[in-house]
């Protein structure tokens, strides 16, 4: 279901990239189920033609894009990023996408926005676990995602349409997706259909679920730990199976040091 | 209905072959890198659950000799129940040695400072209790001691349960359903289970 796409390609890395088998196999996305393989399974004719975007809200000019505008609408570049799940567990992904600041820069943020609201497509029909308490994992459907507006013009911020080359499938977020690198993976939300810009917070979907666990920052810090595993090391998905000898340190905020100053006199503690 | 002896050996074997036979498939994919993404959590998942289906299985056995008036059903249960141990063991021995890799000090502040290992920790170790006692030689020598030790298997259970549910991230269907049915086979022994509240409540009203 999937094609090429033209892009400029990253510089090399000395980091080891997961394999593309396993960055499409090992998703949680729970529109689809709740295993891991699940979104693979279950997703396959999943239609993301016609597609619509909105960017709305607190905008002077809202935008509104269809499918094959979501690759037109910046020049597209390769971004190879961790990815750090807050299961303690992560992945080396070359994304393909544009920084969302150029986004929101065409469509002119009000002085007064603060906040940048997603949210998900809902379609039971395509996606079962929306209205299926036994796939959907007891979530609210659709998943809300949002950042301060800070963090979503950061250059690191990318919507991404694209990885390893090819269009997103359908099991890591079609046909655009969010990915914030320094943030652990639940922030990333998938299968965008609108982008709303606010002046207040706004609810988050694993936040909502059980806020005593997930913040609405979400920031990857080994200095706090989840309530129920601690997040100081994690396991790094390459090749190699059960003996695959992967286990690090995890960084604070990923590795990406430059956003440190988006939360300069901030607790992180307070602010998980 | 009655089971043969070369019917009940056949049975056994079956078991036998099937427990140690998935295990060694799913352990030889999970080495070789055939088991998806993370073969670290897909094996984590696969023991742990196929401790609680055995765990479950093997207090399936007693209701179904008294519901088929059969007591050939107990026969199994001991078998059962080793391997509900069995399973447990590879489960808490991946989390060691591939989830934590040797971490040994890691292994400590989890059981100590993460509720729900905890909680799997003390099921692991009531298992390993049974396990041991688990032969005749043992039986006979527990005498009367034999029997209250082996009661622990349903606190063991509702710890268990509490482990599944404790440890999923919002899915709590299929540990739902788990913990229905345990509580169906526990409802079989409501009598037995009830026992000692009952005595001592008796005692209580008896002594005013």
């Amino acid at each position: 279901q999937t094609r090429s796409l033209e892009y400029q390609a990253a510089n090399q890395t000395e980091q080891v990239l997961t394999p593309e088998t396993k960055v499409i196999s090992h998703n949680n996305f729970y529109e689809f189920g709740t295993d891991k393989t699940d979104p693979r399974d279950n997703a396959q004719d999943f239609q993301v033609q016609p597609w619509k975007l909105r960017i709305d809200g607190l905008v002077e000019q809202p935008i509104n894009l269809d499918y094959d505008d979501l690759f037109k609408a910046a020049p597209l570049e390769e971004r190879i990023y961790r990815l750090r799940c807050v299961e303690a567990w992560s992945m080396v992904i070359p994304w393909v996408g544009f920084e969302l600041a150029t986004l929101l820069k065409k469509a002119k943020p009000l002085s007064s926005a603060r906040y940048v609201a997603f949210e998900t497509l809902y379609d039971p029909k395509q996606m079962p676990g929306q209205n299926n308490p036994f796939m959907g994992g007891g979530i609210d459907y659709p998943y809300v995602e949002g950042l301060r507006l800070d963090e979503a013009m950061h250059p690191l911020t990318i919507l991404s349409v694209g990885l390893y080359g090819k269009t997103l499938p359908p099991q890591n977020g079609a046909p655009i997706r969010l990915v914030v690198p320094w943030k652990y993976g639940f922030k990333s939300i998938k299968s965008i259909v609108r982008i709303r810009l606010t002046d207040k917070q706004p609810p988050t979907t694993w936040n909502q679920l059980a806020a005593n666990e997930y913040g609405f920052y979400a920031n990857v810090n080994p200095n706090v730990d989840h309530p129920r595993w601690s997040q100081a090391r994690e396991r790094r998905i390459t090749k190699g199976g059960l003996f695959a000898d992967n286990r690090i340190d995890t960084q604070l905020f990923n590795g990406y040091d430059e956003v440190a100053p988006l939360y300069s006199g901030m607790d992180l503690k307070r602010h998980y | 209905m009655r089971f043969s002896h070369w019917q009940i050996v056949l049975l056994k074997g079956l078991i036998h072959l099937l427990c140690l036979g998935w295990a060694t498939l799913v352990y030889w994919r999970a080495a070789s890198d055939q088991l998806g993404g993370d073969p670290v959590e897909a094996v984590l998942h696969f023991t742990g659950i196929s401790a609680f289906n055995l765990l479950l299985l093997s207090l399936t056995m007693s209701p179904l000799a008294k519901m088929f008036k059969q007591g050939q059903f107990i026969r199994f249960r001991r078998l059962l129940g080793l391997y509900a141990f069995f399973y447990a063991f590879l489960h808490l021995a991946s989390f060691i040695l591939f989830e934590l890799q040797l971490e040994w000090r890691m292994l400590l502040a989890e059981i100590i400072e993460r509720p729900y290992i905890t909680v799997g920790m003390a099921a692991w170790l009531i298992l390993l209790a049974l396990t041991l006692t688990s032969t005749q030689a043992a039986q006979r020598k527990m005498v009367r001691r034999w029997q209250s030790l082996h009661n622990w298997i349903y606190p063991a259970a509702a710890l268990v349960a509490l482990h599944y549910i404790w440890s999923v991230k919002s899915d709590i269907v299929q540990p739902l359903i788990y913990i229905a049915m345990l509580a169906i086979l526990l409802g079989f022994r409501k009598d037995k289970l009830l026992r000692p509240v009952k005595r001592r409540y008796r005692a209580l009203t008896s002594s005013d």
